[in-house]
């Protein structure tokens, strides 16, 4: 009995804290900064931090994770004589897989847990509290730049990412493995489609975007004010993002690629 | 105290935080064109006051009028009128760490007028002088002393000329001269601009000398009310005890330890 | 000065994340600019299309000109009726060509392949192909399969 009870406070507390992290990002969406120019400047200063900064650990991840996969791929393929199908194994798992689910989890470890510190930071130091008594919103001052930069950036990264990714099989299964030119594109545009696969990735590192940049910000200005409190928000943003990540990308490959 | 012109008058204001009863019907009135000391001991939520009449907590019961408009009755854009009324100085200063000095106190202006950028760059300098930090003004925060952040957001907090200032702990760990430079200067820009001036501390001393009135807050209650001279001359045995700075008195040394105390009774005295 | 960069770097980063995007259409899934082609439409009907999809490719001596539009079961014939689009300049196939079902490689996707007859007469729009191959078998597959590589080792 007890044990219900206590499952049943544990449930309402949890939708109270879904509703008003719900709420948080609706009026941080609605509030946008209202005079242009200033928001343009905060956004890009946001875009800068959130994605410039993370251009570099996305590019180099990229790489690796196609040259790791042409190698892996190509060891099994050669033994069925169809090397060639690196290239469609390397693009297809890039693309609708790994560019936006690790990409997302770069990204909540290297700019998730960065915006949740620092506005946790702000938080602590009376900043935020200091917009809102200057009668100045902290919710479209300082969440909104943030959360938008973030849905622009991921999935920007996540191309970045595949097109890296690419590359760098293609560096080791065609000039180091030597896998034709030729079949290893052809092999890849013939089952890569545009609006399927290529599209389907970018609504992914949409989705994602969302999510983990919704718990990144919302951790942030919801956290205890005190460094404890800060360290501890970070870790929830990095945990629950990728969790989050993970299970919805359960949820997104099952609409979008279960009918095969 | 009925001949002073109340700026802010608190009423009844019933406030608990966690369980915890922080205010038990507490009223109070702060004058207009005065400097108001709220001391009391740590804890006892005098930085909560200051929240409670910018309306970023709101009370159980009671109301909190600012000239005379209860501001927790207000919607959110009325509120943030009242707001640009008001400047706040907080504790740790509260500058904008991705600003520049000059964009931080330029920050509340480009917000709030329709001022131009060579009007703004006048103002500026006018409030970094006023503050002594002219040469300041392209530093970051990071790059200031603790004093000089305080003095910056000092500048910042004036800087759209508000009738009501309230201070936060303003002197809490600053050294000697910085103290006494921060004193000055509250007492100058209170008396030079008329402003209303709330300032709360727990420093005995730099309060007193400053404050036309006083407060004492302790256990949740108001429990002295007057001027610096009257509270000086108080012979209640809680305000003496907090003046002179008594370890033990009326205010328990003991934080109670209630029925679920982890220790056994008789084991107390050593 | 520094916002200045910032712009910059942001800037590059967001043509960068574009250029990524063209890239991967054009290279990866050879999406062509061009406008849509016109195309006319044919059906077959086979006995066995193995795991033929929508949108799989149709050629002609390897060459695409078309893909599959549809695949629907007929119930009447118990055969799967396949709807396909065929590039309008392509407008000289033979209305007795045979088609088959294809696989590029051997773990590749299965396709349409046309073999070309000798009729005087085209299809057109909403045209049937009679003559058509279901999915191949096994041994065919390998004999698919050694053909292919014998003739990839001869290009190189």
């Amino acid at each position: 009995m007890k044990a219900i009870a206590s499952m049943g406070a544990w449930l309402f507390d949890w939708l109270e804290a879904v509703g008003r992290a719900g709420i948080f990002l609706v009026q941080s969406i609605f509030r946008m900064p209202v005079r242009f120019g200033e928001s343009v400047s905060l956004l890009v200063k946001q875009l800068y931090s959130v994605g410039v900064l993370s251009m570099v650990i996305i590019i180099v991840s990229g790489t690796f994770i196609g040259m790791v996969l042409s190698l892996q791929g190509y060891s099994i393929l050669a033994k069925f004589g169809s090397e060639e199908a690196v290239g469609q194994l390397l693009a297809l798992s890039l693309l609708r897989e790994l560019s936006p689910v690790v990409t997302a989890l770069l990204f909540a470890g290297r700019a998730g847990s960065s915006l949740t510190a620092e506005i946790g930071l702000m938080k602590a130091t009376e900043q935020l509290s200091s917009y809102e008594m200057m009668g100045v919103d902290p919710l479209r001052r300082v969440i909104a730049p943030r959360f938008i930069a973030g849905v622009i950036c991921l999935p920007l990264l996540s191309l970045i990412f595949s097109a890296s990714g690419i590359l760098g099989g293609h560096l080791v299964s065609v000039s180091w493995l030597g896998v034709y030119d030729g079949a290893f594109w052809s092999s890849m545009q013939q089952s890569v489609y545009f609006d399927t696969d290529i599209m389907n990735g970018v609504i992914k590192a949409v989705f994602f975007s969302v999510v983990v940049t919704w718990i990144a910000v919302y951790q942030g200005y919801e956290c205890v004010p005190t460094s404890e409190g800060i360290g501890k928000a970070t870790t929830r943003t990095v945990v629950l993002g990728s969790l989050a990540i993970l299970a919805l990308d359960f949820v997104l490959t099952a609409a979008m690629f279960g009918d095969f | 105290m009925s001949v002073l012109d109340a700026y802010i008058k608190i009423q009844d204001v019933h406030f608990t935080r966690g369980g915890r009863v922080i205010y038990e019907n507490v009223s109070l009135t702060i004058p207009r064109g005065k400097v108001t000391a709220v001391m009391g001991p740590s804890g006892t939520g005098k930085t909560t006051l200051l929240r409670l009449i910018a309306a970023q907590l709101a009370p159980d019961s009671g109301d909190v009028l600012v000239d005379g408009q209860n501001v927790h009755a207000l919607s959110r854009s009325e509120l943030y009128k009242v707001r640009k009324k008001m400047g706040m100085l907080f504790q740790s200063g509260a500058l904008f760490s991705d600003m520049s000095v000059y964009e931080n106190i330029a920050f509340p202006l480009e917000e709030h007028t329709q001022l131009d950028a060579a009007a703004i760059n006048k103002v500026v300098g006018q409030k970094l002088h006023s503050v002594g930090l002219r040469g300041a003004a392209g530093l970051m925060p990071s790059e200031l002393s603790g004093g000089m952040a305080r003095r910056v957001a000092l500048a910042r907090a004036i800087a759209l000329d508000p009738e009501l200032v309230m201070y936060d702990e303003p002197f809490t760990g600053q050294d000697p001269i910085s103290k006494g430079v921060l004193v000055s200067l509250i007492r100058e820009l209170n008396d030079s601009a008329n402003i209303t001036s709330v300032v709360v501390s727990h420093d005995v001393e730099e309060s007193l000398s400053i404050a036309d009135h006083v407060c004492i807050l302790a256990g949740g209650r108001v429990i002295a009310e007057g001027s610096a001279a009257q509270i000086r001359a108080s012979d209640d045995p809680q305000v003496k005890q907090f003046l002179n700075g008594e370890p033990d008195g009326p205010v328990p040394f003991h934080y109670p330890e209630g029925v679920n105390s982890m220790f056994n009774k008789d084991e107390v005295a050593l | 000065m520094r916002s200045k960069r910032a712009e910059l770097l942001v800037g590059c980063f967001i043509v960068l994340g574009v250029a990524a995007l063209v890239y991967l259409a054009v290279q990866v899934s050879g999406l062509a600019f061009s406008s849509k082609k016109d195309t006319y439409q044919v059906v077959a009907r086979f006995d066995d299309i193995a795991g033929l999809t929508s949108r799989a490719k149709v050629s002609i001596a390897g060459v695409a000109v078309g893909n599959v539009e549809s695949i629907t079961f007929d119930k009447d014939l118990y055969m799967a009726l396949v709807t396909m689009n065929i590039n309008s300049d392509v407008d000289n196939i033979p209305t007795d060509s045979s088609i088959a079902v294809l696989t590029s490689g051997l773990l590749g996707e299965k396709y349409l392949g046309f073999t070309i007859g000798a009729e005087e007469e085209v299809l057109k729009n909403g045209s049937e192909i009679y003559d058509t191959q279901s999915a191949l078998v096994l041994e065919n597959l390998i004999s698919q399969f050694l053909f292919n590589s014998s003739s990839s080792s001869k290009s190189e």
